[in-house]
């Protein structure tokens, strides 16, 4: 029945494509989620009256969130090439996906990470500080566990797009699902391959979705 | 304890320059609950935030516990805040976190071990009243409770000074008075100095030993609190009198009291604060062969006695009631006979 449907796709092919994709999703999103709140942070200490309160460092870091944000994935790639080359000495495979995606991603991140911690009450920082909290207890002990449903729900729509950041990633030969549709798929002619990997990118998808809003509603005591 | 000399804070605003606290001069006590009255605006929660440096003064010195709070570095200050601890009046906990969790908050950023911070916890949660409610979450507490969690909160370092912002100004009056009585037993279990900021004389009058009124940054008025409740000065401190006790509308209707009751004597008592009322009605009543009537009464009951005035009707024998007049004098309590037969 399933090979009536699908007649062209190579099973064995179509399940190495998906861990693929699903590792470049797992470890792009990790290093994402490190550089984006990290990024996130500094946006929101360097703002003024914050800890860290500093004009400069604040406009750069805003400005290259912005300029990262804005670019198009898929011109991201293309631009980081020789930077990728000179960082892992190769283009191709799932590893030379890496710097594109969390260079697209991590600032898409940052965004969400620095609204998430100006909704957090500032009479809650006051209070901190006025029990000589360091600014470091702050960040490990109020700005991080006080805006965590945020911060959650941030890498979960940031992993989502993620996949799909692995599938464009997938034209230019990073392996993975996406490249399988564009090789096999759409230049072979092979309609039902194309339709077998959207249809377990959208599985994976929902899972994501279902995980992250699980997640963040048992975390949220508010 | 609390000395501020020439205190100013300044803030620049695109709209200008803001003096919020004005050249203010106070000296706290060792022990004492010290409240700042003033309406919004007037400068109170600069003015306590620079008892803990959560704000730098623009001059002047402040000295608290004998540290200059003003010079010290970050790091001194932070050592300060554990022994100068805050109250909110929108409680400020971490949602994050249950109540015992909260509690150890202050605990953790001091560096005390896990075993004592569990075991000052629970006394804390006891001595504030929340036993059973540990491993609730904030948004599972009313709103007395929370503020009770901000106090244990508050306590866990054993601080020396309590500042209060406003701490029960989110709270309905008979959680306010729970809170304000529960602020009463710290001070005299634990001997801390409490400096106290509302917009509310009921609050004053409840707990406070001396009052400081705010109005535009300034200290306007000063002194002990009955004193200022008796004899205040400035328009200002007039009106939060008036929010407690109103005299002139005792006033107005005194006319009317004599025609309504035209038998025996209407005596008015001012109480100020050494005595309280019912120990003197009840003996006046036994002692004395009187009808003893309560005309109208305006008592307020403060921290060191009653305040305020109640006016009596004494019926009887005439040399009954010179006498009862008499015992009530020897009670230190000011009496004023109103009419005559
Ligand atoms: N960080 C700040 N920056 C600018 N102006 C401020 C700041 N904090 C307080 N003010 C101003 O100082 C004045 C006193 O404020 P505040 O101390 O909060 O008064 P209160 O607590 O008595 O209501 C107000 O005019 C307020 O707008
Ligand atoms: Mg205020």
């Amino acid at each position: 029945m399933i090979n009536t449907l699908f007649p062209n796709v190579d099973w064995p092919k179509m399940w190495e494509a998906a861990l693929e994709t699903l590792y470049m999703t797992a470890v792009s999103t990790i290093l994402t989620a490190i550089f984006g709140l990290a990024l996130g942070l500094l946006l929101f200490l360097t703002s003024p009256q914050q800890a860290w309160a500093n004009k400069l460092a604040n406009w750069l870091t805003g400005a290259f969130v912005n300029i990262f944000r804005s670019i198009p994935f898929i011109i991201l790639i293309i631009l980081l090439i020789p930077f990728t080359k000179l960082l892992l000495d190769t283009i191709r495979g799932p590893n030379a996906a890496f710097p594109a995606l969390v260079i697209g991603a991590a600032p898409f991140y940052a965004r969400m990470v620095l609204i998430g911690l100006r909704e957090i009450d500032k009479g809650v920082l006051e209070a901190a500080r006025s029990m000589g909290a360091k600014t470091s207890t702050i960040i490990w002990k109020v700005l991080l566990p006080e805006s965590m449903p945020a911060l959650v729900s941030g890498i979960t729509v940031t992993c989502i797009s993620l996949v799909g950041y692995t599938a464009m990633a997938g034209i230019i030969g990073a392996g993975g699902l996406g490249t399988l549709a564009f090789l096999d798929g759409f230049q072979r002619n092979q309609t039902d391959v194309t339709l077998m990997s959207t249809i377990l990118i959208l599985i994976l998808v929902f899972i994501i979705q279902w995980i992250g809003d699980m997640i963040t509603m048992k975390i949220d005591k508010r | 304890m609390i000395s501020l000399k020439d205190v100013s804070k300044k803030f620049n605003t695109k709209q200008g320059t803001i003096i919020a606290v004005d050249d203010v001069n106070l000296d706290i006590k060792q022990g004492e609950i010290f409240g700042i009255i003033g309406y919004s605006g007037a400068g109170k929660s600069t003015l306590i935030r620079l008892l803990n440096g959560l704000e730098k003064p623009t001059g002047g010195k402040i000295i608290v516990n004998g540290k200059e709070i003003t010079s010290i570095n970050e790091d001194k200050l932070r050592q300060v805040r554990h022994k100068v601890s805050m109250i909110f009046q929108h409680f400020n906990l971490l949602w994050s976190r249950t109540v015992a969790e909260n509690i150890a908050f202050p605990l953790e950023i001091a560096g005390v071990p896990k075993d004592q911070r569990l075991a000052r916890v629970n006394e804390l949660i006891e001595l504030v009243g929340l036993e059973g409610r540990g491993n609730y979450y904030p948004s599972q507490l009313s709103g007395g409770q929370k503020q009770r969690v901000g106090i244990a909160r508050a306590l866990a370092n054993r601080p020396e000074v309590l500042l209060c912002d406003e701490a029960t100004s989110a709270l309905d009056p008979e959680t306010t008075d729970a809170i304000l009585d529960l602020l009463v037993s710290i001070n005299e279990k634990l001997g801390l100095t409490i400096v106290l900021i509302t917009h509310e004389m009921q609050v004053i009058q409840k707990i406070c030993n001396r009052v400081a009124v705010m109005e535009g940054g300034r200290v306007v008025e000063e002194g002990d609190v009955l004193e200022v409740f008796q004899n205040p000065q400035q328009p200002i401190t007039k009106r939060f009198v008036t929010q407690v006790s109103d005299t002139t509308q005792t006033m107005q209707t005194i006319q009317n009291l004599v025609d309504l009751y035209p038998n025996g004597k209407l005596i008015k008592l001012t109480f100020v604060g050494e005595q309280t009322e019912q120990p003197i009605l009840s003996r006046l009543i036994k002692q004395f062969k009187l009808e003893v009537n309560i005309v109208q009464g305006n008592i307020s009951h403060t921290k060191s006695g009653a305040f305020g005035t109640l006016i009596l009707q004494l019926d009887g024998d005439a040399s009954a009631i010179d006498e009862a007049i008499q015992f009530i004098h020897e009670q230190k309590v000011s009496t004023e006979v109103i009419n005559n037969d």
